[in-house]
């Protein structure tokens, strides 16, 4: 039998989606391992503790709650410091976490801290006994590494939506836990939070992403691939570093090696020739739409539907029938 | 201003890779390697960082067995100062095991920055740089798409999914760097004649144990061959069709 810790991610005092995917994750490893507890760690402001029914239900048995004004935004050093001062305090497998902004901050500062074995992004988790095993997508997503992991605990930073947040039905229950230095006096102090566009959801999580390259022209131009986003509803806007490069849009919406890494259910490509480094970005999604007046784009060898044609001409039709189609549901 | 840089040789990003015999690494024939994108990224922040103070020092440092020379000498190449070599016969896969020997290394010198790439391709694993920081006792910014540096502080931008946030900090300090900060300067021909009499170091590198091992390597699935289904704006009433009835998004 053995216990797991997670690193619940918030954001100001809301639990993120990889909280319970981490939950999650830990919860079958936990079951695999001859039914051990799982506790969760929640950092937010005051009242974060409240969101422990979440994390029973993804089958946490103790939130272990770290409540401070200061960590409204993200105490880097004041969340490191006390996760690692518990995770010595008890025994623990593993420390699960998301490979998120803040878990590829917060991961290696525990490895570091614990003198712990890290593996981060990992996209499976097996427990066998002593043995710990997981895939990692290395290379820029063109090499799958399965990775072996000895000694406790080992850190698992796990890819956002690679895993499911199964619903268990358990009540956790809730610690407080003290922050083991001031989440107000740290050397990294955020000063600011900025921000994204709004009513769209992030690239991480967006169903649908309409992604536009080159092919567009100009910067204005985006507004086509804005108005099908909008017509799609639920779709995030993303782009390639061609147009990141020309600062057409900014370098947070850029897909492929040197930006985000996606799996939506639908990527539109529009004006993309299909770069390798782009592809590395969003080949896993699970169907590809392409646009390009160029029949040899590479983009087409990946793409499950391709139009030969004029972005200009394409896309705004393409939108019509997007939105009639919505329409009729 | 003292400013390091640790950098790592990984293959080009345009390569096609192959398993090796062994099953547990990629097969290099036939593949170039480079220094890593996001390391450039840093050493081009670096040597700004230098132009902009007037003086100061950048060295690059890198681990790993002597075809990083190479990789030594094209930072050198760009303006950095002077290289040093951890020698190991191999990189091993374990993050924390490779932080520990350039800890050892740059604990000794004190430089008011030191700096690294987001994440290394080949790994792609974003630990080596924060947990260095984390052993070397500094404030860190991992993941930095912006950076200034004024009166001895510093301030950083990092992207969260769907926002930013803003960061200041004290130095001396790491700061891992992430795309968009600034593009890699091209060697010129005085640079890369220079580098050839810049100081290089080789020195044993202190490795921790490893104990992330690589068990095998394996190639993702292949994408279906993908298909045309027709041109210009005609095509459009099919594609919807096809995505609510086959693909079954819409
Ligand atoms: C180390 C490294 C890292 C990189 N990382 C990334 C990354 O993370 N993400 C990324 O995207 N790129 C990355 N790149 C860059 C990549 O190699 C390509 O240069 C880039 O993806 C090209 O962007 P694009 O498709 O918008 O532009 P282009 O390659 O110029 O393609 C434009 C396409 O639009 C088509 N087109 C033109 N006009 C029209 C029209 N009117 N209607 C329809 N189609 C039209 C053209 O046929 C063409 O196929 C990286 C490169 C390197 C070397
Ligand atoms: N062998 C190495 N030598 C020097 N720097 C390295 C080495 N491995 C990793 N790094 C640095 O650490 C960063 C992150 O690597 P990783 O944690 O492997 O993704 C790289 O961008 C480099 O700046």
């Amino acid at each position: 039998m053995a216990n797991f810790l997670v690193f619940a991610e918030t954001r100001g005092a809301d639990l993120r989606k990889v909280a319970g995917e981490a939950v999650s994750v830990a919860r079958r490893l936990a079951d695999a391992s001859g039914g051990g507890e799982v506790h969760a760690v929640v950092a937010g402001p005051p009242g974060v503790a409240q969101k422990a029914d979440t994390l029973g239900r993804f089958g946490a048995d103790v939130v272990l709650a770290i409540e401070h004004p200061a960590l409204a935004t993200f105490a880097r050093e004041a969340v490191a410091a006390t996760i690692a001062q518990r995770a010595k305090s008890a025994t623990y497998r593993a420390i699960v976490l998301g490979f998120t902004a803040q878990g590829r901050d917060l991961g290696p500062r525990l490895a570091a801290k614990l003198d712990a074995p890290i593996v981060s992004d990992v996209t499976e988790v097996q427990i066998a006994g002593d043995s710990l095993t997981v895939k990692h997508p290395a290379y820029a997503n063109k090499v799958v590494v399965t990775l072996s992991i000895t000694g406790t605990p080992a850190i698992v930073s796990v890819r956002p939506s690679a895993f499911a947040a199964t619903e268990v039905a358990r009540a956790a229950r809730v610690e407080p836990l003290a922050p083991a230095i001031d989440p107000a006096t740290t050397r990294v102090k955020v000063v600011q939070v900025i921000e994204g566009a709004k009513g769209r959801p992030d690239l991480a999580d967006a169903p649908v992403i309409v992604a536009g390259g080159r092919g567009l022209k100009a910067p204005e131009n985006f507004k086509l691939v804005e108005d099908l986003a909008d017509a799609f509803g639920n779709a995030a806007v993303g782009a390639t570093r061609a147009v990141t490069d020309e600062g057409w849009r900014p370098h947070a919406d850029q897909i492929g090696q040197t930006g985000r890494q996606v799996s939506p259910q639908l990527y539109v490509a529009v004006g993309i020739s299909g770069a390798i480094q782009h592809l590395a970005g969003m080949r896993t999604s699970k169907t590809i739409v392409a646009i390009n007046k160029d029949r040899e784009a590479p983009i087409f060898k990946v793409a499950d539907y391709g139009i030969v044609g004029d972005v200009l001409e394409v896309v705004p039709a393409l939108t019509r029938a997007v939105r009639e189609a919505k329409k009729g549901h | 201003m003292k400013i390091a840089v640790c950098i790592k040789r990984t293959p080009d990003s345009e390569t096609r890779f192959r398993v090796g015999a062994s099953g547990s690494s990629i097969d290099e024939g036939g593949v170039k390697f480079d220094m890593d994108d996001f390391a450039s990224y840093a050493v081009e922040v670096a040597l700004q960082l230098k132009e902009k103070a007037g003086s100061g020092e950048v060295v690059a440092i890198a681990l790993g067995p002597d075809n990083v020379q190479e990789t030594l000498r094209k930072a050198m190449s760009m303006g950095v100062d002077r290289g040093v070599q951890l020698k190991a016969d191999a990189v091993p896969f374990d993050g924390l095991a490779v932080a520990k020997a350039l800890a050892a290394e740059l604990k000794s010198s004190a430089f008011d920055l030191i700096f690294f790439g987001k994440h290394a391709f080949d790994t792609s694993e974003g630990v080596v740089g924060t947990a260095t920081a984390e052993l070397l006792d500094l404030p860190c910014v991992t993941a930095a798409s912006k950076l200034e540096i004024a009166n001895g502080k510093g301030t950083a931008r990092r992207e969260l999914e769907g926002a930013a946030e803003m960061v200041e900090f004290s130095l001396p300090a790491v700061v891992t760097i992430d795309e968009g900060i600034a593009r890699p300067r091209y060697p010129s021909l005085k640079g890369i004649m220079s580098a050839k009499k810049k100081p290089l170091e080789t020195k044993p590198a202190q490795l921790g144990t490893p104990r992330v091992a690589v068990k095998s390597m394996a190639l993702p699935p292949d994408r279906p061959p993908g298909r045309i289904i027709g041109e210009g704006s005609a095509a459009v009433t099919e594609l919807v069709k096809l995505l609510q009835t086959e693909a079954k998004v819409l």
